[in-house]
């Protein structure tokens, strides 16, 4: 053990720090799927594409804003503003006109509704974008790398990675719990996830809350894009990829878990990097063999609440 | 509009013939989509369950990548039919004996991460499976004889046909039956059904079984028809797409999934053809607009135009 620590231990060091920043994405987009399926009820398969299109919407603008002068510290609020953009444009946009229509359907519908919508962002994405990789870093650039200590020696990683993802996973989720238990307006939104029937009833208007609450899901997508749209080229079926993730995220941490999302999505982030580092053919089965695990034991998932069946 | 089946399904399947005749390039086309339709007939039988399954494209990948291994090794198409389809049904008895404790959107999640974890298997091992380049599967002799290119695709084209006839007829007699009609008992209230003393679990599961073999079927006919396999078979998009052919075609009948199977690939082949980078958008606006207007599907609109209702 003592003598393979001292093989790899560096090697592990890399992948855990790796699986905290991805940990952090992961998280972001997961706690949006989470919070609209909490509310709404529906499993919104196009959550991906809104991240491809934060990402991307946020390396055009920003490449846009460096050839216009924008200095390097200005890339990061630029990053966070796009993402808000992109969420408060399409949100609205999608809930009013299409999910709307559907609240009463079957939940196949409501699935194979926000499939299409996947299919049709999909290939907006390479209509405004094309198929070629984007890629603008000024923002990781900018920040520079740090010399993590590990044991006796370091291992160089960059301040946004370490910091920046990881640091913006840490902010939301205390923001959310803090919004949700707190304010009026999220103990509103609790009031609707618990029992719809019985918020409408109190006068709750569950229209504005369902469109807040998709909108602000939206943002988070596009936020997690756009946080990591400086750490790797833009191709297209980024959103694909991430979405099957994050559904995993979901189930696993039980729907409607917002803390439980953080945990999960730090069990998943560290599996996968570990997997890349030691075993790079599990990489894509590591989330899933854990979903399975934590699904045979807890059944209604790791945070989950047991419902009652109606007989 | 019952006892209208058998004489659509003929109609159905001279218009086809017809059509393969007098173009044709149309025979390729019509071949995936009766394969495809196949498949469909398994997705039908859990949505009557109302449970909808996201990751059936496990089996088509698994009965395609059982013809590209077993073709060269048993040299005969109906043999590779009967591996394919026994494979598939055992892989769905050890899956499903897992995946029918959940319901809903754990259902389809699992389903989800069952299909994922095959395609990263298949992309992953490429020592075995050529990653995603895929295999090509040489033309076979079917039945002990060596075909020449045009009869193999007419007489493949043939055993889709004769398939989809046998395995819908077979299918509805399933639905009439008692075990079928538990199957919809399952998706109003599960917990009288098991007040009733039926077994919801092995009813389900009996219903998983079914749906894995003719998408092992399904599979296995789109790799003798293509005589191409990739990991993209396995895909979880592929997975939406039955989903997708399923509401298109309108979940009454099991005339439904080959309607909806053959306009799906129809409009997919025109779509690509004229517009490369759009095919996927326009796909999606089809499938919202048959959702939110013609909630039926294909099906119940012929149900309609013939007087009667879809089921």
């Amino acid at each position: 053990m003592a003598e393979w620590f001292q093989d790899n231990g560096l090697l592990l060091g890399l992948a855990l720090l790796d699986g905290l920043s991805s940990a952090g994405l992961i998280f972001l987009v997961a706690v949006g799927l989470n919070l609209v399926f909490g509310v709404l009820r529906i499993v919104n398969v196009a959550h991906g594409s809104l991240y491809a299109i934060g990402a991307y919407s946020a390396a055009s603008i920003g490449l846009f804003l460096t050839s216009l002068g924008l200095p390097a510290w200005a890339s990061i609020p630029t990053l966070i503003l796009s993402a808000a953009l992109v969420g408060a444009i399409l949100g609205p946009l999608i809930e009013r006109f299409i999910l709307r229509r559907i609240y009463a359907g079957e939940e196949v519908v409501q699935l194979l509704v926000t499939f299409a919508l996947f299919m049709i962002l999909e290939d907006v994405q390479k209509l405004v974008w094309g198929v070629q990789p984007i890629h603008h870093d000024a923002a990781m650039r900018w920040l520079g790398t740090i010399d993590v200590p590990f044991g006796t020696d370091f291992i160089p990683f960059t301040n946004y990675q370490l910091f920046v993802l990881p640091g913006f996973a840490v902010i939301t989720l205390a923001g959310l719990a803090w919004f949700l238990r707190s304010t009026l307006t999220g103990r509103v939104i609790v009031a609707v996830t618990t029992d719809r029937e019985a918020a409408t009833a109190m006068g709750i208007d569950a229209a504005k809350i369902f469109l807040l609450t998709f909108t602000f899901g939206a943002m988070l997508a596009a936020l997690g894009g756009a946080l990591s749209s400086p750490t790797a080229a833009l191709v297209p079926g980024v959103g694909a990829q991430i979405i099957v993730l994050s559904f995993a995220v979901v189930a696993t941490a039980g729907l409607g878990q917002i803390e439980g999302a953080a945990l999960t999505s730090l069990m998943m982030g560290m599996g996968r990097s570990i997997a890349v580092y030691f075993e790079p053919e599990l990489e894509v089965v590591v989330p899933y063999i854990i979903m399975v695990l934590v699904l045979l034991v807890r059944p209604q998932g790791l945070f989950g609440v047991i419902e009652t069946r109606r007989v | 509009m019952k006892r209208y089946e058998p004489i659509l399904g003929l109609l159905l399947a001279a218009a086809l013939v017809a059509a393969a005749i007098a173009a044709p390039w149309l025979r390729f086309v019509l071949t995936i989509a009766l394969a495809k339709g196949i498949a469909v007939l398994g997705i039908l039988l859990l949505l009557r369950a109302g449970q909808v399954s996201f990751g059936h494209a496990l089996y088509i990948g698994f009965g395609a990548y059982t013809v590209a291994f077993l073709a060269p090794r048993f040299n005969d198409g109906v043999l590779v039919l009967l591996a394919a389809a026994a494979g598939a049904g055992l892989l769905g008895l050890v899956v499903g004996l897992f995946v029918t404790r959940y319901r809903q959107i754990f259902f389809g999640m699992l389903n989800l991460a069952m299909c994922m974890v095959f395609y990263s298997l298949l992309e992953k091992l490429y020592h075995f499976t050529k990653g995603s380049d895929g295999i090509r599967v040489e033309i076979m002799p079917i039945a002990g004889q060596a075909l020449d290119r045009v009869t193999y695709e007419w007489t493949v084209f043939g055993i889709a046909l004769g398939l989809a006839f046998v395995l819908g007829f077979l299918l509805r007699m399933y639905l009439a039956s008692p075990m079928g009609e538990a199957l919809a008992g399952i998706k109003t209230r599960e917990t009288r059904l098991e007040f009733m003393g039926v077994p919801a679990r092995g009813i389900l599961l009996s219903a998983y079984v079914i749906s894995a073999i003719v998408g092992g079927l399904g599979g296995a006919l789109i790799a003798m028809t293509s005589r191409h396999v990739t990991p993209l078979l396995s895909y979880w998009t592929a997975s939406g797409e039955l989903v997708f052919i399923a509401i298109l075609g309108g979940a009454g009948g099991v005339l439904g999934p080959f309607l909806g199977a053959a306009a799906y690939e129809l409009v997919r082949v025109y779509a690509a053809a004229s517009f490369a980078d759009a095919w996927q958008m326009i796909l999606g606006t089809v499938l919202l607009l048959v959702i939110l207007f013609a909630p039926g599907g294909l099906w119940g609109m012929a149900a309609r135009v013939l007087g009667g209702r879809g089921r």
